[in-house]
Formats: structure tokens, C-alpha cells, sequence
């Protein structure tokens, strides 16, 4: 038995084992994106601050592209975090997982470095094969596609083998499905068309219904097993809620898909059932945020683990917020017609992006530390619990002041460069030149500096967190810890 | 968990088959839609043109029965004064439309309303009023792609970089783009005011565009300094 506090991968089964490491890849990503938002945003208040050297467009695709990979990460850890746990077994086919872990992660490294250091190509297919695809969120070239496949592929062989090895639990079964939708979506992104209109509608496979449909489920499964974890939530309890999430999540978000058919030539009955169906889109969040808090409140917030839940009620709010109010406020086509392209799409992405993903996957982070450190104590007043609670503060006051700070540069858009000038260049400038919107700038800027704070102290908290405890962590009451199986 | 009587729709196996048929039913429905909205944007449909429409004007018109603006088909007016056939037409748009990605475009400008912020949404660049008159727009869009470095574009001071785009793939990009200002995007954007393309000579168009540029604080984007 090693001593309580000290990191130990003997603490860990397989699967964790290989967890951490993609924990530890995903938090040096999320430091990414955030430097690389830090120097987008400094552009728009300093145009000529790197121009030339690291245009905007470089910094803000590394900014969204270190986004999609270090969450990306961090649910593939996840997966593996509960893989034993649930299925009883240990993980089929780790050697192969673990030498898949070190491919995509150089496969990543070789992709920045070439966005960093080669940023453009002429215009042919080679480009697109070995620079940069251009095409917002799944910019990286065709041949790390086909590596992120043949990655994915692994992974599912893992989660899905080890599943049917042991036992299938109702969470292992909606992974497992997830798992192969998430999969297959990906090819839709893949391949070359000059149609525009044609390249958005497949573009939009991809980022949609992974963003708003399979990402969404495989949260509902992160969130089910991490309530059993922390409170001792009965499993029949977090299972029947993931199916009424499932259930919503997939019948307003497969069709809500329509919400990005309304202007890109696509016909007009899109206007109609992208409007209805992601109107319904936030009824499932409001299900998760009941879910999450009931169960949190019923356990009297006795949870083994602080921080984690925490960071889930954190999710089920933000997710709320983020995707479902700031989602909803411009989805109807009557607004979408001026609010799209404009900053509220940046808005509703930032605070979406944190709020229903980044929180889950911290969350996850701080679940493995605990057992990492030999199932340490992490419940009320644990040593230096201020930098937890500093770190999630100055996060959310980052996030929310960025969102908010970005809604208002997004309505000053939408009425002057849109409504009022008609989405000419000189409207577009108009715009952009208008004190609101410089002033929404400089705010987003104070508020990113502040986010950057909360994000150091998280990633110095994650080291640290439960070094000098010596108690194990709090036991669930028995019936907890029988329900939670 | 007591042992309470649960209710058949708060139970797990009422959810777990509800979950698979509501799952089911949408992606059957979304793959119909797709087989119909596929065909409606395959290029050379009502929607979308055929890469040809290159060699005629292309205008941006209130339609009153859809109330809003949509795109016509003007006369020919060939792009850089050639006519081109269907091959030709398709040739130059794809190479245009590789040169958007390879470049990364999109994470500064919007196409159709995507991408990113920090600079104008390409939609209608084609029919943008900045350019002048339409006699000149070919080639001071050709000019700025390939050095926009030290064009004047606003009072910001925010400039697009020199991007390494050969004559070639300029001429290219702007073949796309024309091509993409004639796709139907049901009045996105709205409001927008077109650049002046009768026949007839465009004075009003020319002596009002610097008082537009000057009240909306910003210089035509294709205005050199010199």
C-alpha cells in the first residue's frame, strides 16, 4: 500500500493508467488554447501586435483547434478513467491503446508545429493534405484525419471489448453507441468539394452533431458516473436520467442540426425545422441541471470528492447557460438573420465550450488525482482548499465576463453592421470602429487575463491538491457505496 | 431505494426504448432531408449555380413575394473579359475555393455567415459597394490579394497579411467568389446594398462612396495608400 498523498500509478487499475496520461496532455492543451485567445484578443485591440509573424487567423485556429483536441483528450480519458470500474474487467487490448496514445499525441504536436511554422500552403489539394484544411474547427490536414480515425477506431475497440468482456452497464451501452456515432460523423468532414454550400452541409455533421449531439451524450455518461462516484447516487437512479437525456438530447439535437441550413443555400424548410427543434434543444440541459443538483441536494452535499462536484454542478449550470439559454437566444431565423457571423456566436461559444465540456472534463481530473494520490481525503476543508475554490471562482468570473463582454460587441453587430449598414465592409468597419463594441474588446481582454489566472492556479492545484493530506478520502454510507455498485 | 410502486414513465426501460425510437426516428428523418437538400445544392441547381454563372452579372434584388433579397442572373459580363465554358468555369472556382482553404480564410472572415470575426463576411464581397465601380473591382481585388500589406483598409489599422497568393490564385479567388454571391441564402444578408452595375454610367454610385466611406469611419477596402 503506498502512502496516502503520494502520486502512485500502483493506486491506478489499466485503464487509469493510461487516463492520466491523456489528462496530463489535455490540461497542457487547455494552457494552449488559452494562450493562444490571450494573443487573438490582444489583435483586435493591437492590429499590429505579431501581424505577419502569427496572424490572427493562425492564433485563433490554434485557439479553437487546442480547444477541440484537449477535450477531445480529456473524454477519451475519461472513457478510460471508468472503463474497469464499469465493465469489471480489465481493459481489452491496453498495449495497443497505450502505443495509440503516443501516436496522437505526436501526431498533434507535428500538426501545431506545422501550423506554427508553416501556417499556409498554395492553393491545391496538397495543402489541404499536409498543411491545413481550412475549414474552421477541423482544420488539421487530411492525413491526421485519417490518423485521429485509425485512433478512435482503438479507442472504440477498448471501451467496446472490454464492455462485452464484462458486463454491459446502461452506461457502458449509451458509451459504446455514442462512441460509434462520434466516430462515424467525423467522416463527413472528410473529403473535398469546391460547392460551398455543399461543404458547409457536411462541415456541419461534423461540428453539430458532435458539439450538440454526441459530445452531449457522452457528458450525460461522465455525469451519471461521477455522481454514483462522488454522492453515491443509485445507479438506477443516474442511468434512467441519462436515458431521458439521451431521449431529448437526440430529439432536438439530431434535427436542430436545421439551425446552421438556414443562409448557407440550403432550402427554406430548414428555417422551419431548425427553428423548432433547437428551440427544444435547452429542455434536456434543464433535465441535467434538476438531475445533477437534486441527487446533490438529496446526498446533502456529502460527496467524497469537492472539487469534482463542484465542477459537475458547474457543468450542469454552465451547460444550461451556455448552450441552452445562450443557444437558444439567437436560434430562431428571424433573429439569426442578424445575429449570425456577428460576436454572439463567440459569446454563445465560449460560454458553451466552458460551461458544458471544459467543467466535466475537470471534473474528471480531479476524480483521477484523488485515487492518483491513494484515494486521498478531497471532502470539506482539505489542505489548501482555497486554491480549488480561487481557481473555479476566477474561472467562471473569466468566462462569464468574457461571454457577456463579447454579447454586447454581438448586439452592437447585429444593429449596426447588420440591421442598419446591410453587411457591407463599410457596415462591417462601422461596426468594428463603434465604442461599443472597441469597449466590448477591451473587457473581453481583462476578463481573459482573469481567466488565464484561474487556469494557472488550477494547473497548480491539480499538482498539488491532496500532497499533505494524510486522511483517506470520506467513505460513502454503506447503502451509497452498495448502490454505487 | 425503497421498494415504492414507480410509475411506468419514470421508469428505466419506458426511457431506455423511448431513447432508441426517438434516436431512431430523427436520424431517418434528417437522412431523408439530406438525400432532398443534396440534390437541391448540387451545383448547377436553382439554389445553387452552375460554376458558369461566372460569365454573367450577378445582382442582388428585393424579391417582393419572398420578401426579401435574392440573387439574379444578369446578362453576360464574362470575368476578366473570357468566357468560359462549364470545365473551364468549374476548373477555376475549385482552384479559388482550394486557395480559401489553403490559406485559412475562414479564420478570419465569414463564408455564408461561418468562420471567424475579425474581418468581413464574404458573401457578397463580389457585389460589395467598397469596390468602386464595377469596371474596376476585377483587378483591385486581384491587386489586394496579392499584397494587401500596405492597402489601406480602415481606420482600425486592422490589415490583412500578404499571404503569399500568386496572380494566378487571386484571379481564382475571385472567380469563387463571384460564384458564391450567386448562391440563393435565403436574404442572408439582409439589407445588403449592392455595388452599381447597370449599363448605365454609375456617377451617382462613384461621387457617394467617399461620404459613405467618411460617415461610416472607414476607407473603401481597395483603396491604395499611394
Amino acid at each position: 500500500m503506498a502512502t496516502l498523498g503520494v502520486l502512485d500509478s500502483a493506486n491506478l487499475n489499466g485503464g487509469q493508467k493510461l487516463a492520466v496520461k491523456y489528462f496530463t496532455v489535455a490540461i497542457a492543451l487547455f494552457g494552449a488554447q488559452v494562450l493562444f485567445g490571450l494573443l487573438a484578443g490582444l489583435q483586435y485591440l493591437y492590429p499590429d501586435f505579431l501581424y505577419g509573424v502569427l496572424d490572427f487567423s493562425v492564433n485563433r485556429m490554434l485557439h479553437i483547434n487546442a480547444m477541440v483536441v484537449w477535450l477531445l483528450f480529456g473524454f477519451i480519458g475519461a472513457a478510460y478513467w471508468l472503463l474497469e470500474d464499469e465493465a469489471g474487467v480489465p481493459v481489452v487490448g491496453l498495449a495497443l491503446g497505450n502505443l495509440i496514445f503516443w501516436v496522437l499525441t505526436l501526431a498533434v504536436t507535428v500538426v501545431v508545429l506545422v501550423y506554427l511554422l508553416v501556417q499556409v500552403g498554395p492553393g491545391e489539394i496538397k495543402s489541404i493534405w499536409l498543411i491545413n484544411e481550412g475549414r474552421e474547427y477541423i482544420e488539421a490536414p487530411r492525413w491526421a484525419d485519417i490518423g485521429i480515425v485509425v485512433a478512435v477506431l482503438v479507442f472504440f475497440y477498448n471501451v467496446a471489448a472490454t464492455f462485452m468482456k464484462g458486463r454491459f452497464t446502461g452506461i457502458g451501452g449509451v458509451l459504446v453507441l455514442d462512441l460509434v456515432a462520434l466516430a462515424g460523423l467525423y467522416l463527413a468532414g472528410m473529403w473535398y468539394t469546391p460547392n460551398v454550400s455543399m461543404d458547409q452541409y457536411w462541415w456541419w455533421w461534423v461540428i453539430h452533431l458532435w458539439v450538440e449531439a454526441t459530445w452531449e451524450v457522452l457528458v450525460g455518461c461522465l455525469l451519471a458516473y461521477g455522481l454514483m462516484k462522488t454522492l453515491g447516487v443509485s445507479r438506477r437512479i443516474v442511468e434512467t436520467w441519462l436515458y431521458i437525456e439521451v431521449a431529448l438530447l437526440f430529439g432536438s439535437g439530431i434535427l436542430g442540426l436545421g439551425h446552421h441550413y438556414f443562409w448557407i443555400g440550403t432550402p427554406e424548410y430548414w428555417l422551419a425545422i431548425g427553428g423548432f427543434f433547437s428551440a427544444l434543444e435547452p429542455i434536456p440541459l434543464v433535465a441535467m441541471v434538476v438531475h445533477a443538483v437534486f441527487d446533490a441536494g438529496h446526498h446533502k452535499l456529502k460527496s467524497t470528492n469537492n472539487p469534482a462536484l463542484a465542477w459537475m454542478i458547474a457543468q450542469a449550470f454552465g451547460n444550461f447557460f451556455g448552450a441552452g439559454v445562450w443557444g437558444f437566444m439567437h436560434t430562431l431565423p428571424q433573429i439569426n438573420l442578424y445575429t449570425h457571423g456577428t460576436q454572439w456566436t463567440a459569446s454563445h461559444g465560449h460560454l458553451a465550450f466552458f460551461g458544458a465540456y471544459a467543467t466535466i472534463v475537470i471534473a474528471f481530473v480531479y476524480l483521477a488525482v484523488q485515487k492518483w494520490r491513494g484515494n486521498v481525503w478531497m471532502s470539506g476543508e482539505v489542505v489548501g482548499s482555497w486554491r480549488w475554490k480561487w481557481a473555479i471562482f476566477l474561472l467562471h468570473v473569466g468566462i462569464i465576463g468574457m461571454t457577456m463582454a463579447l454579447l454586447i460587441a454581438g448586439y452592437e453587430q447585429s444593429q449596426i453592421e447588420r440591421a442598419i449598414e446591410g453587411s457591407t465592409w463599410m457596415g462591417y468597419f462601422a461596426a468594428q470602429a463603434h465604442p461599443w463594441f472597441q469597449q466590448g474588446m477591451v473587457w473581453r481582454m481583462i476578463t481573459g487575463w482573469i481567466f488565464a489566472a484561474g487556469f494557472l492556479l488550477l494547473a497548480w492545484d491539480l499538482l498539488t491538491i491532496g500532497s499533505r493530506e494524510s486522511r483517506p478520502a470520506r467513505r460513502l454510507e454503506p447503502q451509497e457505496a452498495m448502490a454505487a455498485g | 431505494m425503497t421498494a415504492a410502486k414507480l410509475y411506468w414513465w419514470a421508469s428505466e426501460s419506458f426511457w431506455k426504448k423511448m431513447a432508441i425510437w426517438i434516436t431512431a426516428a430523427s436520424a431517418v428523418v434528417l437522412i431523408f432531408l439530406t438525400f432532398d437538400t443534396v440534390a437541391k445544392i448540387t451545383a448547377g441547381s436553382k439554389r445553387v449555380p452552375a460554376y458558369s454563372v461566372i460569365n454573367h452579372r450577378i445582382d442582388y434584388v428585393f424579391d417582393e413575394k419572398r420578401n426579401h433579397q435574392v440573387p439574379v442572373i444578369g446578362p453576360e459580363e464574362p470575368l476578366f473579359g473570357r468566357k468560359l465554358s462549364e470545365e473551364e468555369a468549374a476548373a477555376l472556382v475549385s482552384k479559388g475555393k482550394l486557395t480559401v482553404q489553403a490559406k485559412n480564410c475562414m479564420n478570419c472572415h465569414t463564408l455564408l455567415g461561418n468562420g471567424a470575426y475579425y474581418a468581413p463576411d464574404l458573401t457578397k464581397a463580389w457585389l460589395d459597394p467598397a469596390w468602386g465601380s464595377k469596371e474596376v473591382r476585377e483587378q483591385l481585388m486581384v491587386d489586394f490579394l496579392i499584397d494587401p500589406s500596405d492597402k489601406l483598409h480602415n481606420v482600425l489599422g486592422r490589415r490583412m497579411p500578404k499571404l503569399g497568393i500568386t496572380e494566378e490564385e487571386a484571379h481564382a479567388v475571385v472567380a469563387f467568389l463571384k460564384w458564391m454571391s450567386a448562391i440563393d441564402t435565403n436574404g442572408f444578408p439582409a439589407n445588403f446594398k449592392p455595388i452599381e452595375q447597370s449599363d448605365t454610367p454609375a456617377a451617382a454610385n462613384v461621387s457617394s462612396a467617399p461620404a459613405a466611406s467618411q460617415a461610416a469611419g472607414a476607407a473603401p477596402e481597395s483603396t491604395p495608400v499611394q
